[in-house]
């Protein structure tokens, strides 16, 4: 979680140029030490999981791999991670845009325990966050009671599922804006304002395209916890196959019940996700760096 | 179009950025506020824009008052000291917004703006850069564009904030006689923040002399510069040398040694500051002379018509506040006294000006 505001300030050229100077570059058996390190780790702890994983998926043939997969259970938990992320993602958009343009375009009272405040979900165990839930709205909580009476359920139905996921995925954008907009300031908001623009064509027109690739980019990070993310979830989600269950957590059941193949199953399409989230993140990264919007 | 601040005062927490400001600017020139950093300069101008809101007292535009009128209903054009350039559009959009984010109905079409957009870009005459986006321009130019930007909306006040300050000496001077020249082509109101005196003195049509919240002297650059109202414009503005003492008869005495005045009406023992320009200072080779306050040469500048002594105070003067002192005196003039470094001499304000100490005049040195 450097941010993106941090990725600009990498010289990509350095370490070549640290390499070419016989002055600064290593004896060999260093660098082939610390390389052979770096991959080793990187294949043993990395590339190997990754690989086992869709060799168990497929481990009994493509056919079993996929009947796996639209089995009626699977595509409940498949369709309930997809909602949980469709409205916990611009839910925290939302949050995240408001906090990050408030925290670096304004001064106000309580502005750093606000940001401390973001941070929260980042530094407490997301088991702890489910059972705040569960505290809080479940049968035997502080509004237990009135829930019930209302025939509203939280904890163990869908919404608990959507507020646990909404809660761990809280900092991603806010994080990835409040460094990039405090660093831009706000000049061009004052200058588009004093050059007759509304408040909403300010926004538009000069904040967004400014930030566009740092929430891109948070989004992205934002979207690929929102479906992994497995302890709060668990908590507040009661295990009811078919109804609350999210991909993690029909992985995790799958497995304790020695279906491995439709566990790995499962778990490839997690994985694929983490690639395809890898991939368009460095994508991003990339046009940040290029654009020049980025520059300055 | 005329503005009016009228008893105007901002703070920021225990900082005291306006105090009771009141001001007439009148229409049509160019206005240089001027002061130190941190003196309420561009607090002052912002105030007028509204981008800030004055804590007490009014604006008034062409005699209707704006105090708690919006940004965009002012009608003001800022230009800001690092540009604020949009980034992410090319220098055309940066110049055509203003236009593009008008209500339909008044909007101009695409022609229009397009003619509009050129024209301004020959104004500043930078019609080549039209496609390019601000990060490829160079400081002077972001400049010029934010000028034209400003320009478009067709402002009927063109603020502009410290605007050569990030640029480097060469193209600053080049930038303010441009600006002189524009302004001249264009008479629109204009006021420019500025800490640099010379650019005050060479540029503006006036100056406002600001400090620590308060208006010291408003006045033409020659006013400003021939006649400084209070110690402060006086150290301010220009280079001078600075005596401290009391008023005995004649002299302010300094220290043990004294220094002879005739302006003012001051009661004896009372505690002032005494100034006087490198040019109106002269040097006494005999360091025994009765008048004047010692020093010693510290470095002979120049050998031309005009020479720049530096001298070092000696003894009682170097519990004033100043050390240096610096004299010009005519190259003649250094051979015909037999100047030479380390050698001790005494100094003399041909014309001193002198003023009492306050707690509120401080002179900037």
């Amino acid at each position: 979680m450097t941010g993106l505001a941090a990725t600009f300030d990498e010289r990509p050229d350095t370490a070549s140029k640290f390499q070419a100077n016989p002055a600064t570059r290593d004896s060999t058996w260093v660098r082939y030490l610390i390389v052979g390190v770096g991959l080793t780790y990187f294949a043993l702890f990395l590339l190997l999981p990754l690989i086992a994983v869709f060799v168990e998926a497929f481990r009994k043939g493509a056919g079993v791999y996929f009947s796996a997969l639209v089995e009626p259970d699977a595509l409940s938990a498949i369709r309930l991670t997809l909602l949980a992320a469709a409205l916990s993602v611009p839910f925290n958009l939302l949050f995240g845009l408001a906090a990050a343009w408030a925290i670096a375009k304004f001064q106000f009272r309580g502005k750093n325990f606000l940001i401390t405040l973001i941070d929260l979900p980042f530094s407490v165990s997301p088991v702890v966050a489910g059972l705040i839930y569960v505290l809080v709205f479940g049968l035997q909580g502080w509004f237990g009671g009135w829930l019930r009476e209302h025939d509203i359920k939280i904890i163990f139905a869908v919404p608990g599922i959507i507020l646990a996921t909404t809660f761990v995925t809280f900092p991603f954008i806010a994080r990835e804006l409040i460094p990039l907009m405090q660093a831009q300031g706000r000049d061009e908001e004052e200058a588009a304002i004093s050059l007759g623009a509304s408040g909403f064509q300010t926004f538009w027109r000069v904040t967004i395209p400014n930030i566009k690739w740092a929430l891109l980019y948070g989004i992205i990070l934002c979207n690929a916890r929102a479906m992994g993310e497995f302890g709060a979830v668990s908590v507040v989600s009661g295990h009811i196959r078919g109804e609350t269950n999210t991909m993690p957590l029909q992985v995790e059941i799958l497995y304790n019940e020695y279906q491995f193949a439709a566990a790995f199953a499962m778990a490839s399409l997690l994985a694929l996700l983490a690639l395809v989230t890898l991939v368009l993140k460095t994508y991003v990264e990339w046009r940040a760096h290029h654009h020049p919007v980025a520059e300055e | 179009m005329s503005i009016e601040v009228i008893d105007v005062s901002k703070t920021f927490g225990s900082f005291t950025a306006l105090n009771n400001v009141s001001l007439n600017f009148p229409d049509g020139e160019l206005v240089a506020l001027l002061g130190p950093s941190g003196c309420g300069k561009t607090t002052l101008l912002r105030v007028i824009a509204g981008l800030e809101h004055p804590d007490s007292g009014r604006i008034v535009l062409d005699g209707i008052d704006a105090t708690d009128k919006d940004v965009r209903q002012r009608r003001v054009g800022f230009v800001f000291q690092h540009y604020a350039l949009f980034r992410h559009m090319t220098v055309f959009e940066n110049i055509a917004f203003g236009l593009r984010v008008r209500p339909r109905r008044e909007r101009p079409s695409e022609k229009e703006i397009r003619a509009k957009v050129t024209r301004l870009l020959d104004l500043v005459q930078l019609g080549w850069v039209a496609n390019r986006f601000p990060s490829q321009l160079s400081g002077g130019q972001r400049q010029r564009i934010a000028l034209a930007r400003a320009l478009a909306v067709e402002p009927r006040v063109l603020l502009l904030d410290e605007p050569f300050g990030a640029l480097d000496a060469k193209v600053r001077k080049e930038l303010r006689r441009w600006l002189r020249t524009l302004h001249d082509e264009l008479h629109i109101s204009s006021i420019f923040v500025t800490h640099d005196q010379e650019e005050a003195l060479e540029v503006s049509d006036r100056i406002v002399l600001v400090n620590k919240g308060n208006v010291e002297q408003i006045g033409s650059p020659r006013e400003i510069y021939e006649k400084p109202a209070t110690a402060f414009a006086y150290g301010f503005i220009g280079t001078v040398n600075e005596f401290r003492g009391r008023v005995d008869g004649g002299f302010v005495r300094v220290g043990y040694e004294r220094l002879r005045f005739e302006t003012g009406s001051f009661k004896d023992g009372q505690e002032v500051i005494a100034f006087s320009r490198p040019h109106d200072t002269e040097i006494v080779a005999n360091p025994q002379s009765d008048d004047g306050v010692s020093a010693s040469i510290n470095r002979i500048l120049g050998s031309g018509s005009v020479a720049r002594v530096e001298l070092v105070a000696n003894g009682d003067a170097r519990e004033g506040r100043k050390d240096f002192f610096e004299v010009e005196i005519p190259g003649t003039e250094v051979q015909s006294l037999g100047l030479s470094t380390g050698q001790h001499v005494k100094l003399r304000g041909r014309r001193l000006s002198v003023f009492p100490i306050q707690n509120t005049t401080k002179a900037a040195s």
